[in-house]
């Protein structure tokens, strides 16, 4: 491991289950593990494994059954829901692999809206989401929809949200999922440069193997538990 | 949370579905319509019964001949009327009356040069125009000296002095009522139309004794049909008619267990029976057209319902990145809200440009009150949150998780 610093995720013995028509499905049976701040972290595992019920618990979607989870050393499990909605939007970037953007608002309108649910006034949480547009190099097309861009800049888009309100970690379910390899490769580059430069810590979550070379961790889940939590010493790039 | 931005969010919503915010809108602004040109018709057809009842004259008794059955008052045609010229002076000498005048009713054809006019005249006596508060126009009344010497001369309504002498002055002109000559020697200020929507203004007036000599070749003198008799105040209404009664009563001889031949008619107590009677139609036809706003409200509450549907996926993608609930809840009471007040301020025009194009167009008194407009924007704002409350804490009470996988 390469990490440096303190845990700014701790999990312990994370439990969730799901009541079904058979009884209760245990989709997560104890998993324990720490993400350190700036680390790289690639979660694998078949359909099923439980890896995003694990997403969703670590993106306080979602509360565990059983088990703690500390963020930035709050435990989780004891938060409202509009603390957890708070927490979500200060700490926590989303990237999802059907992009979810708004279609109807502009490039610039889907990134500022979580700056607007931060509280912050309307001028200057379009000055930010514009710099944020430019930085993913996306700050010509501010004025566009989503339906006026291709899938990799859509992508984009959705990074420019994520980072809007400066997080310190950004969850990416399958982000590369429906974009063509070249548009894959750039999108993973970027998320690279901003883990190395800007020390942003990210959790990915894919089932390719080449996407997941990337990291600098691999977490492999099977029905509910972490079967493989390894170092990865180079990276493919 | 920053309301602005919500009311730019709901604005964006509606306009996108521009369609659909229209139609739904439309119930709100139908209602809104409706209460406004209701009230305002039952607002304007009170104030005509008020005017018109005051127009007839203040503290008012119309006493007349013939008794009362449940169905009114019993004057067959051709008998003989039983009020007499000493009933209106005895009257007159009561404490809370100030005048009385006996009046013999009647409809006739005037003639003056090659025109004529057919109308209806009075006869009477000068305290007719103090009980009826009728001022001149030009000229003057009759006086009492002219009802004893039964003099031929007429003083004219609005209506006929135009009629028949159209720029004319007609102060000293001759005109013939039923072939005999009498000198206009007033003309009466107009007063407009009488509560059963006879033109009160298209009128003679002559002395008693003349008409009953020359116009109604009446063998009856010293007979009235009825009597006009004023109060001093509003207040002594009750007690002058009592005095009224047992007057009457004494000087006919009327014994105990006998019916009246008489009948006292307060124009007072009519004037705020028929004044009511227009406030609860005016109150019905706002209930009713209050339904139509609840309608509107229940069209808002259907079209969130599915917009919250079909938005479930941006409520989720909301959620994630920090919307709490109560800003998922603004968000959809706010558009709700927006609706109904643009439904409302919409209405608002149209019922107050119905309520014009009614009182231009059909002649109608109409009257707009602020209290009316204040009405329906406070009901659209209570419609608005109540029906978009339950659509907006469906929204707000999402699970993100599920929110986001739903297409």
């Amino acid at each position: 491991m390469t990490s440096t610093g303190k845990p700014l995720i701790e999990v312990v013995n994370l439990e969730k289950d799901y009541p079904t028509g058979a009884g209760v499905f245990q989709a997560l049976r104890g998993v324990s593990l720490n993400i350190t701040e700036g680390e790289f972290v690639a979660i694998m595992g078949a359909s099923g494994s439980g890896k995003s019920t694990f997403m969703n618990l670590l993106g306080c979607l979602d509360r565990p059954t059983r088990g703690s989870y500390h963020l930035s050393g709050q435990d989780v499990s004891r938060l409202s829901s509009d603390e957890l909605a708070a927490l979500r939007n200060r700490e926590i970037g989303f990237v999802f692999q059907g992009f979810n953007l708004l279609s109807k608002l502009t490039a610039l309108d889907n990134v500022a809206l979580p700056l607007m649910y931060a509280g912050m006034g309307r001028e200057a949480r379009r000055r930010q989401a514009q710099a944020m547009l430019d930085r993913v190099g996306l700050g010509e097309r501010s004025h566009h929809t989503p339906l006026q861009l291709s899938g990799g800049q859509q992508q984009r888009v959705a990074i420019a949200r994520a980072l809007a309100t400066r997080p310190r970690i950004i969850f990416a379910d399958e982000p590369t999922g429906n974009l063509d390899s070249e548009t894959s490769r750039q999108v993973m580059d970027f998320f690279s440069q901003l883990n190395r430069e800007e020390g942003i810590t990210l959790v990915l979550v894919t089932h390719e193997a080449d996407i997941a070379a990337y990291a600098r961790r691999r977490i492999r889940f099977q029905d509910g538990r972490v079967v493989e939590d390894v170092a990865i010493e180079e990276a493919a790039a | 949370m920053i309301f602005a931005s919500l009311f730019e969010t709901a604005w964006n919503a509606l306009t996108t579905h521009r369609m659909r915010s229209f139609l739904t809108m439309l119930g709100m602004m139908i209602g809104v319509a409706a209460v406004i040109l209701m009230l305002a018709i039952g607002q304007g057809a009170q104030m005509m019964v008020r005017d018109s009842i005051k127009s007839m004259g203040s503290n008012l008794f119309i006493i007349m001949s013939g008794a009362t059955t449940t169905g009114g008052a019993r004057v067959a045609g051709g008998m003989a009327p039983t009020l007499t010229f000493d009933d209106a002076d005895a009257i007159r000498e009561l404490d809370d009356i100030v005048a009385a005048a006996p009046v013999s009713p009647g409809t006739v054809q005037l003639i003056y040069g090659g025109v004529n006019w057919n109308t209806s005249v009075f006869g009477t006596t000068p305290d007719y125009a103090v009980v009826r508060d009728w001022p001149m126009e030009s000229g003057g009344f009759f006086s009492e000296a002219d009802v004893r010497s039964g003099a031929r001369v007429v003083v004219i309504g609005a209506v006929v002095a135009r009629e028949l002498f159209g720029d004319e002055d007609p102060i000293g002109k001759i005109i013939r009522i039923r072939q005999a000559p009498f000198e206009v020697i007033g003309v009466m200020a107009a007063k407009g139309q009488s509560l059963d929507g006879r033109d009160q203004d298209d009128t003679v007036i002559v002395p008693i004794s003349s008409a009953q000599q020359k116009i109604f070749s009446s063998s009856l003198r010293n007979r009235a049909r009825m009597i006009m008799a004023q109060a001093v105040t509003e207040k002594r209404m009750d007690a002058a008619e009592s005095a009224i009664n047992e007057l009457l009563r004494s000087r006919h001889r009327i014994g105990v267990a006998q019916e009246d031949d008489f009948t006292v008619r307060n124009l007072t107590a009519i004037a705020e029976t028929a004044a009511s009677t227009t406030r609860i139609m005016s109150l019905l036809l706002g209930a009713i057209a209050a339904i139509s706003l609840v309608v509107g409200g229940i069209g808002i509450m259907n079209i969130m319902l599915v917009s919250v549907t079909e938005r479930t996926r941006e409520i989720g993608i909301r959620m994630a990145i920090g919307a709490r609930r109560r800003d998922v809840l603004w968000q959809f009471l706010i558009e709700a809200l927006t609706l109904s007040l643009i439904g409302c301020a919409i209405g608002l025009a149209l019922g107050i440009g119905g309520a014009w194009m009614v009182e231009s167009l059909a002649g109608l008194p109409i009257e707009v009150t602020p209290a009316s407009v204040l009405l329906a924007v406070g009901v659209s704002f209570l419609i608005g949150v109540f029906f978009g409350f339950y659509p907006a804490r469906r929204a707000a009470g999402l699970d993100p998780i599920e929110a986001l996988r739903s297409q």
